[in-house]
């Protein structure tokens, strides 16, 4: 009876040419559902970050379009919904303890409630840093500046979180912890989760839905849903399920490469 | 390892005024020409009356030009940054002033201003200016890309990023500035006094020293000297201690590393 709710991220053949003459991306389209965990995965130049930013509206499709919950970009807080934003390093200010970077989109938006001071304290206990709050971020490993790169993002208590190669700086046993805590968090909060990765395996293991992209020209050339039950566990990282689906995107990763390259690359 | 960062520099002084004395005694160097230690210190005692107030003098000049080369230097590099059509039309006037030499125009600058003090205060925040504009500029500039995109992803305002983002990322940028203005500025203040001459207010260290050299008192000169000097060091620790003090606890430079 009801109409079926808006997708959380609609994109309309959305491409992208830079001014100097690049081409990043050939048209995309892509319909993500709220609560979806959707990755972007392919090889650095295949557009996945240049797709992820223009979904944050950082950068402006060269033609087509893109809504969130059926609004423009630039709409979206109008509507009542939030999209917060971690990048591929932790981007804290130096000169700030960890509770005033956590606090930053607050104090941008001008918001100094006591419900703001709430969602700080909260956002670091979910993160798992509340003793941290008072270190400075050069005194933190480079996982916990990413958690607290989360905790930034969270306290706005976004709907949709685009995250852009999060975790790729960081040493595989850390990385798998952020993994397993951030599907925690998706789970917890009811996220609808982008994110960015080249890892096949950090894909599998996150994902309802992979996106595979290819280089040389950007796009996407197959989506593969992961029907596997959640919470995943560290045992569903050695379940031949689990080598499955890795075999599958890592075919048609293959297969794209081979495909695509050699008659593109001239240009 | 503490301590050896003073006691090094001071043996080296030690040897360096015991090599000194020692020159002066077994070559019977005369006082004329080059006195010994002990008698630059005397004369600076017999002459403290003179040569304090001329001290004062000189670090007058030096403090209002710091001060206002700091606060100029400041807000023309904001405004650098605020328009890139305001920096391409004045840059080149910011680097004119750092290219001509000082003794070339201090002439015509104390010609102009009638007020001596004046006078001498604008030299040498000219010769303190550049490194202020270059520094702060350069480290307004010096925002982590990342960071950037976080602010204008949300919305941040002009105000907030410079606030939030600008400022504090010059921060480093800014001390190190300070550190060369300071010198710069006393250098400044000492050349003016130098080319204002008898014709000046006649009080500065320069003064003094241009004074010893007619009257040959040339320990008197040296004393004097080693009052510059020692103005000197003392506005370079000020300025690292404070540099230091705005940064131990974040920025690379200034963080103690355990060894």
């Amino acid at each position: 009876m009801s109409s079926p709710a808006p997708p959380a991220v609609e994109i309309l053949s959305a491409d992208k040419t830079y001014s100097n003459g690049t081409r990043a991306l050939e048209p995309v389209s892509l319909k993500i559902q709220p609560g979806e965990f959707v990755t972007l995965l392919g090889p650095s130049g295949c557009g996945k970050s240049t797709l992820l930013k223009m979904v944050a509206g950082l950068l402006t499709p060269t033609d087509g379009r893109i809504l969130l919950w059926n609004k423009p970009v630039d709409q979206v807080e109008a509507n009542g919904h939030r999209v917060a934003f971690v990048f591929q390093e932790a981007t804290l200010m130096p000169w700030s303890r960890v509770r005033p970077n956590v606090r930053l989109p607050l104090d941008l938006r001008g918001d100094t409630s006591d419900d703001g001071n709430r969602r700080v304290d909260e956002s670091l206990a979910l993160v798992g840093l509340d003793k941290f709050a008072n270190a400075y971020p050069r005194e933190l490993s480079g996982g916990m500046q990413m958690r607290v790169s989360i905790a930034r993002a969270l306290v706005t208590q976004p709907d949709l979180l685009l995250m852009d190669e999060p975790f790729g700086a960081l040493d595989e046993i850390t990385r798998n912890k952020l993994d397993s805590d951030l599907l925690e968090l998706w789970a917890q909060k009811k996220l609808t989760v982008v994110f960015v990765t080249h890892s096949i395996y950090e894909a599998v293991y996150l994902s309802t839905r992979v996106v595979v992209m290819a280089a040389r020209p950007g796009r996407v050339i197959e989506e593969v849903a992961i029907d596997e039950p959640y919470p995943r566990d560290n045992d569903f990282r050695v379940s031949p399920q689990f080598s499955m689906y890795a075999k599958r995107l890592q075919d048609s990763l293959l297969r794209a490469a081979a495909m695509g390259a050699p008659s593109n690359e001239v240009a | 390892m503490k301590h050896q960062k003073w006691l090094l520099p001071l043996i080296v002084a030690i040897l360096l005024v015991a090599l000194w004395k020692g020159l002066v005694v077994a070559l019977d160097i005369k006082p004329f020409l080059l006195p010994g230690p002990d008698l630059v210190v005397q004369t600076l005692i017999k002459d403290w009356g003179l040569l304090g107030s001329a001290l004062f003098n000189t670090m007058k000049i030096t403090f209002f030009a710091f001060v206002t080369a700091v606060a100029l230097g400041s807000l023309i590099a904001f405004a650098f940054v605020q328009s890139k059509w305001i920096e391409t039309a004045f840059f080149p006037y910011a680097v004119l002033l750092q290219v001509t030499p000082i003794v070339a125009i201090a002439p015509l600058i104390i010609i102009w201003v009638k007020n001596p003090t004046v006078s001498l205060v604008i030299c040498a925040t000219i010769v303190a200016l550049f490194p202020m504009i270059s520094n702060t500029t350069l480290g307004l500039r010096s925002v982590n890309p990342g960071l950037a995109s976080y602010f204008k992803m949300n919305h941040a305002s002009r105000w907030k990023t410079l606030t939030r983002l600008r400022i504090p990322s010059a921060a480093p940028y800014f001390f190190g500035g300070l550190r060369i203005s300071s010198g710069l500025a006393l250098i400044g203040a000492v050349v003016a006094e130098f080319v204002a001459g008898t014709g000046g207010t006649g009080v500065g260290l320069a003064y003094q020293i241009l004074q010893s050299g007619y009257q040959l008192n040339i320990p008197r000169m040296f004393a004097a000297l080693l009052l510059i000097t020692v103005a000197g060091i003392v506005l370079f620790v000020l300025m690292n201690w404070l540099s230091k003090l705005a940064l131990s606890h974040w920025h690379e430079s200034e963080v103690k590393h355990e060894e």
